[in-house]
């Protein structure tokens, strides 16, 4: 529904990365370098986006996600107003363009929304004709999350070109390992998808520069980053796992499988974290885990996909 | 009343002639014109579409549709009659319902109303309904449509009571357990989307089950909306082996497929869901060689709010009786001729219900469409009498539209 973008011009969401060059995204990262001296500073301000508002829309609870962009957003002198509500909290009848022509009719310049639909966010798009991030949306994408990611694996590797990325756990009901699986490969990286069959569907290896496993060693060898995914607990009564003993003992991102991996490598968690379960507790403080990185490295990155946004557009 | 539509062409001749029609009956062809005359502009001549499978929504959820407006927009496609769905609210399960829709629906004056009962009590799949009484109070049909049969031992007690009555029982052909929460046909697609897919599986596995139950039973089974090309195999295999097995297809099925939901936009949320191409060929395949039995919309109207919802949240269900033969006729008329095509909205549904076949032979019912087979018309959801107001082909150009539905020699639709 969005039509192509050329290489000139600017995407005007960011709801996943189809319309997204390489180009504009290694802009987009060279980007959050300026803004993360920006976090350094005794003043953490800029002035970039006064006078605008943006409006966290979130349809699902989401703390962390809700706070990181909020505060992105008031780092660059934006006024934040949010709106919170489950999908299902919305009156009977009432469709998601009513809810999105109400606030847009606050003057909103700009949404963040998180959604338990995928394509939830393609649709405010659509109805609100503003720009949009998409701060996860069902299982399709979070695409800021990959970004911080890719941000993430690029400081400590200096480039994503020819690296490897191995990402475990419940691949199928990962927006995360979908927006990572997109953009990755767009960035030079290769990615490995892996799970027990039931949380991996095979179709996703159609994607241009990923490949599916089942076996977390194969996963992991010679990977430059190893990425767990957080298990949902009702995974269990969904019937996709035996035991959340049996997982953790095959999927599990431990010192044991890290020998696997690169020496170097890196340890990455999008949060929150089940410890012991998709992850062990001294490799997510280890030496080699980017885990506060990450969460660190994601306001710059938010800051950036603002600016990119709502400023300086051609 | 009497009324004589001048300037029409019956299917196979070239020759205007003119039908005059009487006391709700075929009076003759090319008679001194009598009555009301009315210049059918050398459109084509058909008894008036059957629609075999419709969601009228009364009683109960009439801010989606009601009989007035289903039946208008039903002949506003060319329908003289529908078959319409019990999956309503109540259930259409007592006979008393079954007569007070018929009558109600017969004071209205658009296309008529043939209810479907349903074969359980409530459509949950545990008693049987009243199959006796619903039939003499005039149900058509019985199904359980809109809710899936997962009790195979009470289908097979169905199927055998409804065998005594000289009824067909149709079936919404899913394994409920295996569809799970889809929203959308399982495949690359579902899961570049992120969105929860439900199998080819889930149809065929149900569609070999319910055909073992009538192998064993030699009872009569309808199957809607088939939607893969694997369920149509089982079907074609079924009748090879000369079981006695029906089956429809929708013009969606045939001219959409998943990649239609990129857009997520729920206008294109049905159940079962659009598939692949591969999948819509091997449909129309069925329709050219006589597997598919007859072609069904499965018009399921919803109020545009609820389609404006996310794909998860808003409803199953694409609302388009009113185009139903411009879409079929503008796609697909080259490939499977006008007569083939009318035979699989007429004579075709009628076969399936166990009626006598639809003619426009004096003394047979004034049920009659006239359509203009060549000018071209956008279609503009707006207009639609249908309550629903959306539709995937909204702003596309088709051919094939009826100008005039004559429903027991009265008019009930003129353009
Ligand atoms: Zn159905």
């Amino acid at each position: 529904m969005t039509a192509p973008t050329t290489a000139g011009t600017r995407p005007r969401h960011l709801l996943d990365f189809a319309d997204w060059t390489p180009e504009r995204l290694t802009a987009l990262l060279d980007n959050a370098d300026t803004m993360s001296q920006v976090l350094d500073r005794p003043v953490r301000k800029v002035p970039a986006l006064q006078g605008l508002t943006v409006c966290t829309a979130f349809f699902e609870n989401s703390t962390r996600t809700r706070v990181s962009f909020e505060l992105a957003a008031r780092r660059m002198s934006a006024d934040v107003v949010s709106f919170a509500a489950g999908a299902s909290s919305l009156n009977k009848g009432e469709s998601l363009r009513d809810t999105v022509e109400v606030l847009t009719a606050y003057k909103v310049d700009a949404y963040v929304v998180r959604h338990p639909a995928s394509g939830a966010a393609h649709l405010v798009a659509r109805y609100s004709g503003k720009p949009v991030i998409n701060a996860g949306d069902g299982r399709r994408a979070h695409p800021t999350q990959a970004l911080l990611d890719a941000y993430t694996i690029r400081q400590e590797f200096g480039s994503l070109e020819g690296k490897t990325v191995a990402i475990l756990g419940d691949i199928r009901h990962s927006r995360v390992a979908r927006s990572n699986a997109e953009l990755l490969p767009k960035l030079g990286a290769r990615v490995r998808l892996c799970g027990p069959a039931t949380l991996l569907p095979a179709d996703l290896a159609a994607l241009p520069g990923v490949t599916v496993t089942t076996d977390p060693r194969e996963a992991v060898r010679g990977a430059h980053a190893v990425m767990a995914l957080r298990l949902q607990q009702e995974r269990m009564s969904g019937g996709y796992l035996a035991s959340l003993a049996e997982y953790a003992d095959h999927y599990q991102v431990n010192a044991r499988l890290l020998r696997e991996a690169e020496p170097g490598a890196i340890v990455l968690h999008p949060g929150p974290m089940n410890r012991d379960l998709e992850i062990s507790s001294d490799v997510a403080d280890g030496e080699q885990s980017r885990i506060l990185r990450q969460v660190e490295n994601g306001q710059a990155v938010r800051m950036s996909v603002l600016y990119h946004l709502l400023v300086g557009r051609e | 009343m009497t009324l004589t539509i001048t300037n029409i062409k019956r299917p196979g001749s070239e020759a205007p002639e003119s039908v005059t029609v009487e006391n709700g009956v075929i009076k003759g062809w090319n008679l001194p014109h009598e009555g009301e005359v009315i210049d059918g502009q050398g459109g084509a001549v058909a008894p008036a579409l059957i629609e075999p499978h419709a969601h009228l929504r009364e009683p109960g959820q009439t801010q989606k549709e009601d009989l007035a407006s289903g039946l208008a927009a039903a002949a506003a496609g060319g329908y003289g009659t529908v078959v319409s769905m019990p999956n309503t609210s109540p259930v259409v399960d007592d006979p008393a319902t079954v007569r007070t829709l018929i009558e109600k629906a017969d004071g209205l004056g658009f296309a008529r109303l043939r209810p479907a009962a349903a074969l359980t009590r409530g459509q949950e799949g545990e008693h049987l309904a009243e199959l006796a009484y619903l039939k003499e109070a005039g149900a058509v049909m019985f199904t359980d449509d809109g809710r899936t049969n997962e009790d195979a031992r009470v289908l097979r007690l169905g199927l055998e009571y409804a065998r005594s009555l000289d009824m067909v029982v149709s079936v919404h052909a899913e394994d409920a357990s295996l569809r799970a929460g889809g929203v959308m046909n399982e495949g690359p697609v579902s899961e570049a989307l992120g969105l929860p897919g439900n199998p080819a599986a889930a149809e065929a596995a149900r569609v070999a089950r319910d055909l073992e139950i009538v192998a064993q039973t030699g009872a009569r089974l309808h199957v809607q909306h088939l939607s893969t090309a694997r369920a149509l195999e089982l079907v074609r295999g079924a009748k090879a082996r000369g079981l006695p097995v029906t089956c429809e297809v929708c013009p969606h099925h045939l001219t959409l497929t998943d990649e239609a939901l990129r857009s997520f936009d729920a206008v294109y949320k049905v159940a079962p869901p659009l598939r692949t191409q591969v999948d819509a060929d091997a449909l129309l395949g069925g329709l050219l060689d006589g597997t598919v039995d007859c072609l069904a919309t499965d018009h399921a109207p919803h109020t545009g709010a609820e389609k404006e919802r996310d794909l998860l949240e808003a409803p199953f269900g694409i609302a388009y009786i009113e185009l139903a033969f411009p879409l079929m006729w503008t796609r697909f008329g080259e490939r499977l001729g006008l007569e083939r095509l009318l035979d699989l909205m007429t004579a075709a549904p009628a076969r399936v219900l166990g009626w006598p076949a639809p003619t426009l032979e004096p003394g047979a019912p004034a049920d009659l469409v006239v359509l203009d087979l060549d000018t071209e018309r956008e279609v503009d959801p707006r207009t639609f009498l249908s309550k629903a107001k959306f539709s995937p082909w909204a702003g596309e150009t088709l051919r094939g539209w009826p100008t005039l539905t004559v429903v027991g020699g009265r008019i009930a639709f003129r353009r």
